[in-house]
């Protein structure tokens, strides 16, 4: 017996900022949930099982979590899991759920992420010397930039294609009343004269720090028929992994990631992703990772991300809009950041997405990687079911 | 016995890695309540559902997971329902003597409280017994504004030193406490697996010692023991030069809590000549504009009187004038 299918009743997310002092972590957690309950019309009774996924324990000082979210996440009594892949925990825990549902195991899952970063310092938790160890690492901008460079060189990308992506995420962010960053009047100058970072990553290139959660309801065939005005169903989910080094690793179109999208593709029978993907929430948390993971993804050719990009294409309106919702440089609740992208896709084709819509989203895709680019996790929802 | 008197050269290194943040915790609604009114020395509850009064309040019900907001008083004295001995407190614990961890619920509640009873010795304190919460002298809107409990009868006679107030998140005058700091302190001693140690021992007299893949014949430099890869054991030492190229790298413009070395500086990826993977490090000995992919770099070591175990020993990278690696030669280790 093969998977049972599977759907999005309803998603639900916080207002995502630099500090919600005003909520304490499982406040923040019902936040999302509650929104994501009412979206999806269920109550507690309706849900089987809780899965919760959250960034490395370092990131906010608490470990096992699960421990003590069980209230507030209504889980006493039922099972509850909590998924850990780094930065692309959001999108795995989705995955978790959803394959539960798959497996015939729930009707009705209820999967969360979160991150409130403001309890304390990312960039201080990833930059930790172990002993005799050379000092050099400065966070995930210090981790990533040296690849960046890679991939401009690699792709003879002209520089202004990372502003390009900046400008465009964070103006498609002021028409999402939830992001953090909303800046209706950035430009791609404003970028380029935004202060260097992590040469070749400026400031505006990089996203915030946010605390936020992000929660869905899945279920399964019979629950998403119910949805009215129909559920985002899940065509297909993939996830691969592989070791941070080795030598030889492609670090700037990693294998697991290329693999990862080639197997998304076929189970979703999808040959052709720029034209049969109607929009596309990729985890970008710097700018120049849309070419490079439009390439990965297999959207572009190896080296040809950036042109679709600087043709303005990635835009709302184009032929492949990517992060209409702003993404992740414009709300980076880092554990919630990958749950964020999945749940925009389903909101996209389920027509929930407001001022953002993509006109005839039927196809979407959301994505997420984490740790050094090596945990991969996707999936592709549709406003039809698998196969219709 | 020291580690001195039994290191041998195959020894594994070890070092001390402490590991501390002072978390900040926003308490919410309910929590909010609770911290508050500690620190006019009441202590509050919830009730439930159910009709339970949770101490400490619970922020939704256990049974409904509904937003709970009926708070209500108890009072600070209540009956151990049970309890383990502390003989040795650690760092960071309500006390510094000897003391009982005890579930204690409060009259007026319905649930356990756990916290500090400073009772002497194992033989004054009992399940049943009754105890009352002894308040800072200083409340601040904190758990650890009750310092402890002690027997109501029986009040130890020498009562435990109070530690000095946890610390705050700061508050304007007055203002209600919506932040409390959370300090987590983590003491690991940190070891090198038996080739990195090799490796590291191999610096402290100024050589590279790395590893070749029996299989794919790759050489890596730190050794891993093991081919990731192939997931074979790697036994093939191998001396490198200290030259080699800079495949990529960022210049780090940032400051950061923890940083160690001042901004602007550049990281990056050198490639050891014979090497098969890049390791971070610095580059120094030009403007950070100049360095390219591909440069050729030398190690600038430090005064040898400095050297010890650790990667460290080399102060950074520099270039050697030599032209630059063709792209091509190092495209595959980007």
């Amino acid at each position: 017996m093969g998977k049972q299918l599977a759907a999005v009743l309803g998603t639900g997310q916080t207002h995502h900022r630099a500090k919600r002092t005003d909520v304490s972590m499982p406040g923040l957690l019902r936040e999302a949930v509650d929104r994501a309950m009412a979206d999806a019309r269920v109550d507690w009774p309706d849900i089987d099982a809780v899965v919760v996924g959250k960034a490395p324990d370092m990131f906010e000082g608490v470990m096992m979590p699960e421990l003590f979210l069980a209230d507030a996440l209504g889980a006493n009594g039922k099972p509850l899991l909590r998924v850990h892949t780094a930065g692309s925990v959001g999108g795995s825990t989705a995955l978790v759920a959803a394959s539960l549902v798959q497996a015939g195991v729930h009707r009705r899952v209820l999967t969360v992420a979160y991150e409130k970063q403001s309890e304390s310092n990312a960039m201080w938790a990833l930059s930790i010397v172990p002993p005799f160890q050379m000092p050099v690492g400065a966070g995930a901008g210090g981790y990533f930039a040296p690849h960046v460079r890679s991939y401009i060189r690699r792709s003879g990308a002209p520089e202004h294609v990372g502003a390009i992506v900046a400008a465009k995420d964070r103006r498609n962010g002021a028409l999402n009343p939830f992001a953090h960053l909303r800046q209706a009047d950035i430009t791609v100058e404003s970028v380029r004269a935004s202060q260097m970072l992590w040469d070749p990553i400026r400031y505006d290139e990089t996203c915030p720090s946010s605390d936020g959660a992000c929660a869905m309801v899945l279920g399964d065939e019979a629950a998403g028929d119910a949805v009215e005005g129909g559920a985002a169903w899940i065509h297909a989910t993939a996830m691969r992994t592989e070791p941070t080094t080795f030598a030889g690793r492609d670090q700037v179109n990693p294998q697991a990631g290329r693999d990862a999208a080639a197997a998304l593709w076929r189970e979703a029978g999808i040959t052709d992703p720029l034209s049969q993907v109607d929009v596309a929430e990729i985890y970008v948390p710097f700018s120049w990772f849309e070419p490079m993971w439009l390439e990965n993804l297999g959207f572009m050719p190896e080296g040809e991300g950036w042109k679709l990009t600087e043709a303005g294409e990635t835009a709302i309106g184009g032929r492949l809009p990517v992060n209409p919702s702003g993404g992740v440089l414009s709300s980076n609740p880092i554990g919630a950041s990958g749950m964020l992208r999945f749940s925009e896709a389903a909101k996209q084709v389920m027509g929930r997405a407001g001022d953002y819509q993509v006109d005839d989203a039927r196809t979407a895709l959301g994505h997420a990687y984490g740790g050094g680019s090596q945990y991969f996790s996707m999936w592709v929802v549709g406003s039809a079911k698998p196969g219709n | 016995m020291t580690a001195a008197e039994t290191e041998t050269p195959e020894t594994p290194l070890s070092a001390p890695l402490d590991v501390g943040f002072d978390y900040t915790r926003s308490v919410g609604p309910v929590l909010g309540r609770f911290v508050n009114a500690l620190r006019e020395r009441r202590v509050m509850g919830v009730r439930g559902d159910d009709g339970r009064v949770h101490v400490p309040p619970v922020e939704y019900d256990p049974d409904t997971a509904r937003a709970l907001t009926d708070f209500t008083d108890v009072a600070d004295e209540g009956t151990v329902v049970s309890w383990s001995w502390v003989a040795e407190p650690l760092e960071g614990q309500p006390l510094q003597r000897p003391f009982a961890w005890a579930l204690i619920r409060l009259d007026g509640a319905d649930t356990c409280l756990l916290h500090a009873v400073d009772a002497g010795s194992p033989s004054k304190i009992s399940t049943g017994m009754r105890v009352k919460a002894r308040w800072a002298d200083a409340t601040v809107g904190h758990i650890r504004d009750i310092v402890c409990f002690t027997g109501v009868d029986a009040p130890p006679d020498d009562p435990a030193p109070a530690p000095p107030a946890p610390p705050v998140a700061e508050q304007a005058e007055g203002e209600p406490v919506r932040t409390v700091i959370t300090p987590i302190h983590l003491h690991y001693l940190h070891s090198a697996s038996p080739e990195e140690s090799r490796y590291l021992r191999g610096l402290a007299e100024g050589r590279l010692l790395g590893q070749r893949c029996p299989a794919c014949g790759k050489v890596y430099v730190p050794p891993r023991g093991a081919c990731p890869t192939d997931g074979v054991p790697t036994t093939d030492e191998v001396e490198l030069p200290d030259t080699g190229i800079v495949t990529t790298f960022c210049i780090v413009n940032v400051p950061f809590l923890g940083q160690r070395i001042k901004p602007p500086y550049v990281a990056a990826y050198i490639l050891l000549d014979g090497a098969d993977i890049a390791f971070l490090h610095l580059v120094l000995g030009c403007e950070a504009s100049e360095v390219r992919m591909g440069m050729r770099v030398r190690a600038a070591w430090k005064p040898r009187e400095e050297w010890s175990t650790t990667l460290e020993n080399i102060a950074h990278f520099e270039p050697t004038g030599e032209p630059d690696a063709p792209y091509e030669s190092f495209a595959h280790h980007l």
